[in-house]
């Protein structure tokens, strides 16, 4: 854990002060023509803090992330980042103002080395000119470096990434957004395919990357992994919020049950009546 | 790898053991190439015809299947590069007259020099593959038939304001022209090396792959590339400029497309407007025969330099055997399903995940 820690630490941004809001969402909603797909959604996201997203399928969570990663504008309410109201008009916009996005299935290229899926949207050129050569010796090195620190093993820099397993492929996504800066991580549920032992992982990256002062948002359905590593917990349905508390003021048991569909179970459970 | 980490202290915690990183054997590292499969085709190729067609074994005839495999080969190297960015383009073929035509009779008509009329024809294609690359962006329609739409467009007004213009389906001869000779000696000119025709194609074929290989595997623009075939929605995601890649491809085809268009015109001096129809599917087949695949991604610029290669030797092997040229297309047919049997298979020994 050191290890991650302290490379963690390394590549973050030093001007991150903990609990300082670096994403503020007031009454956002997202219209896709005549469907509402989210509305009212009011979220922080400060630093060095785990906000957890939980919901169940087409409750409004993969909407959400699209607004904050810039894949798709907000239509209503107001996205201020670093105190400043903006829309993304493209990923690029998003990653430059240090938010990063790693997506459940499309983190990565997988028939790409894992060296170039590294350094994918950010290559180390030997010139600004058209065609420079890419500087590959060391983006391989760099990128062998930065994955060992992390713990990740692969065989071969120089093999597809499809090669590797989904845990790693997670884990590669994951350092590569770190390594570029991120101040905000974006997980889209970064466990939900993956097992037990390799669940793990990816949260002890997430607490890891908390503790080295960025905003982590961690988009789940299972709620045991967000009670590990949250502070802050929203659970959305149908487009709206149903619930949004501190840590301090939910235990586990609540959100198990409101992820379990909450007072709707209490009714169903008396309507069938055993 | 050389270990130059600054932190942290190798006591904190134990770094994994490099002996796990293992090197892969030679033949799985060159299995995971995309040329192999058609280096051998035609190494096999090559043999077959050096036995069978006596008059195949002369330097000349070698440059005259470079030469052959230089008008396919150019356009080939885009569409190459176009697949491998996860699209295709129908309307390269027929693109390659519509250039010459543009040129051909806006010099005719107006009495422009030559090359104010081969800069109008260059933006002209560049318009059109920026078109097949913006509906394709924007619509989301699959580039398949938003090219097959500018492939019948384009084949259709060859035809058509050819026969306006000219009165006949061929252009006008433009040799006396001015500027003529000046671009003959650029894009159809050819010297003599000893016994040897050498065409000037052949040269710039052999300098668009080293430029499309250097691009493919040494700079940003290919990295883009193979990402945006390879996974669309990932490479949009890091910040990869998607539509820009795309449309940029597109255009370098037509840019090409134009490039043989010259060739053509200021070889021959007229073009026959109906010609060209077909090609695209030449430029396809060289790009899969060379291990691109189909679905994007991969491949190489090498691997469609020898599609077209064996393209070229075959068209021009059967002639030399004596054999009857239709068993040409059949030959290429044969050639195309099991280049693409062998791109399935290194794919799934590529991707599969190696256990241990």
């Amino acid at each position: 854990m050191t290890v991650m820690t302290d490379t963690l630490a390394e590549h973050a941004d030093a001007q991150l002060r903990k609990g300082e809001p670096l994403i503020e969402m007031d009454g956002i909603g997202k219209s896709y023509g005549a469907i509402r797909a989210l509305r009212g959604i009011n979220l922080r996201v400060n630093a060095g803090e785990v906000t957890c997203v939980l919901g169940d399928n087409g409750a409004g969570k993969s909407t959400l992330i699209k607004i904050m990663s810039g894949l798709h504008p907000h239509n209503e309410g107001s996205l201020k980042v670093d105190g400043k109201e903006l829309t993304f008009g493209s990923p690029r916009e998003a990653l430059d103002h240090g938010i990063a996005t790693v997506y459940q299935d499309l983190a990565v290229v997988s028939l790409m080395e894992v060296w170039r899926n590294f350094f994918l949207g950010s290559e180390l050129r030997a010139g600004k000119y058209p065609l420079a050569g890419l500087r590959i010796k060391e983006m391989k090195r760099i990128a062998d470096e930065e994955l060992r620190k992390m713990g990740i093993v692969v065989k071969d820099i120089n093999q597809p990434i499809g090669t590797l397993s989904g845990g790693q492929r997670q884990c590669v996504a994951i350092a590569r957004a770190v390594y570029f800066g991120a101040r905000v991580l974006i997980l889209d549920e970064p466990t939900a395919a993956l097992g037990v032992k390799q669940s793990g992982v990816v949260l002890k990256y997430t607490a890891a990357a908390r503790d080295a002062g960025l905003g982590v948002v961690f988009i789940t359905h299972n709620p045991h992994h967000a009670y590990l590593v949250g502070d802050h917990f929203i659970i959305l349905k149908l487009g709206g919020t149903v619930l949004d508390k501190k840590r301090s003021e939910v235990g586990l048991d609540e959100l198990t049950t409101q992820m379990a569909g909450g007072d709707e179970l209490t009714e169903l459970s008396h309507e069938l009546g055993r | 790898m050389t270990n130059v980490q600054t932190s942290p202290p190798p006591s904190t915690a134990p770094l994994p053991q490099p002996s796990n990183r293992v090197t892969l054997g030679l033949s799985n590292r060159l299995l995971a190439r995309p040329e192999v499969g058609a280096l051998v085709a035609a190494i096999l190729i090559f043999i077959f015809f050096l036995v069978s067609a006596p008059a195949f074994r002369s330097g000349e005839s070698f440059f005259t299947i470079l030469y052959q495999s230089s008008t396919i080969g150019i356009v080939a190297v885009a569409v190459g590069m176009l697949m491998i960015g996860g699209e295709f383009d129908l309307s390269a073929g027929v693109i390659t007259i519509t250039a010459g035509l543009v040129n051909s009779m806006l010099c005719w008509n107006y009495g422009m020099n030559l090359w104010v009329g081969a800069v109008v024809s260059l933006v002209f294609c560049l318009f059109i593959g920026f078109v097949n690359g913006y509906l394709v962006m924007k619509t989301g329609i699959p580039s398949f038939l938003i090219t097959l739409g500018t492939f019948f467009v384009l084949q259709g007004a060859n035809l058509g304001v050819t026969k306006l213009v000219t009165g006949s389906v061929s252009s006008t001869d433009i040799s006396k022209i001015d500027g003529f000779s000046s671009l003959q000696a650029v894009f159809a000119s050819s010297f003599k090396v000893g016994p040897v025709t050498v065409w000037i194609t052949v040269i710039w074929w052999i300098l668009f792959v080293a430029l499309a290989a250097w691009i493919l595997q040494r700079t940003r623009t290919g990295n883009w590339i193979f990402a945006v075939g390879g996974n669309p929605d990932s490479a949009r995601a890091v910040g990869v400029p998607l539509i820009k890649t795309k449309i940029g491809l597109f255009m370098t085809v037509s840019f090409l497309g134009w490039f043989v268009g010259m060739h053509l015109l200021y070889r021959f001096n007229t073009l026959q407007a109906g010609n060209g129809v077909g090609n695209e599917f030449l430029y396809i087949i060289a790009a899969v025969v060379g291990g691109t695949l189909l679905t994007g991604g991969y491949g190489n610029a090498i691997g469609v330099a020898i599609g077209a290669f064996i393209f070229g030797m075959t068209s021009l092997g059967i002639v030399y055997a004596g054999w009857d040229p239709n068993w040409f297309k059949a030959f290429l047919g044969v050639m195309l399903l099991l280049a693409v049997l062998v791109n399935l298979y290194v794919k799934r020994m590529s991707t599969a995940r190696k256990v241990g």
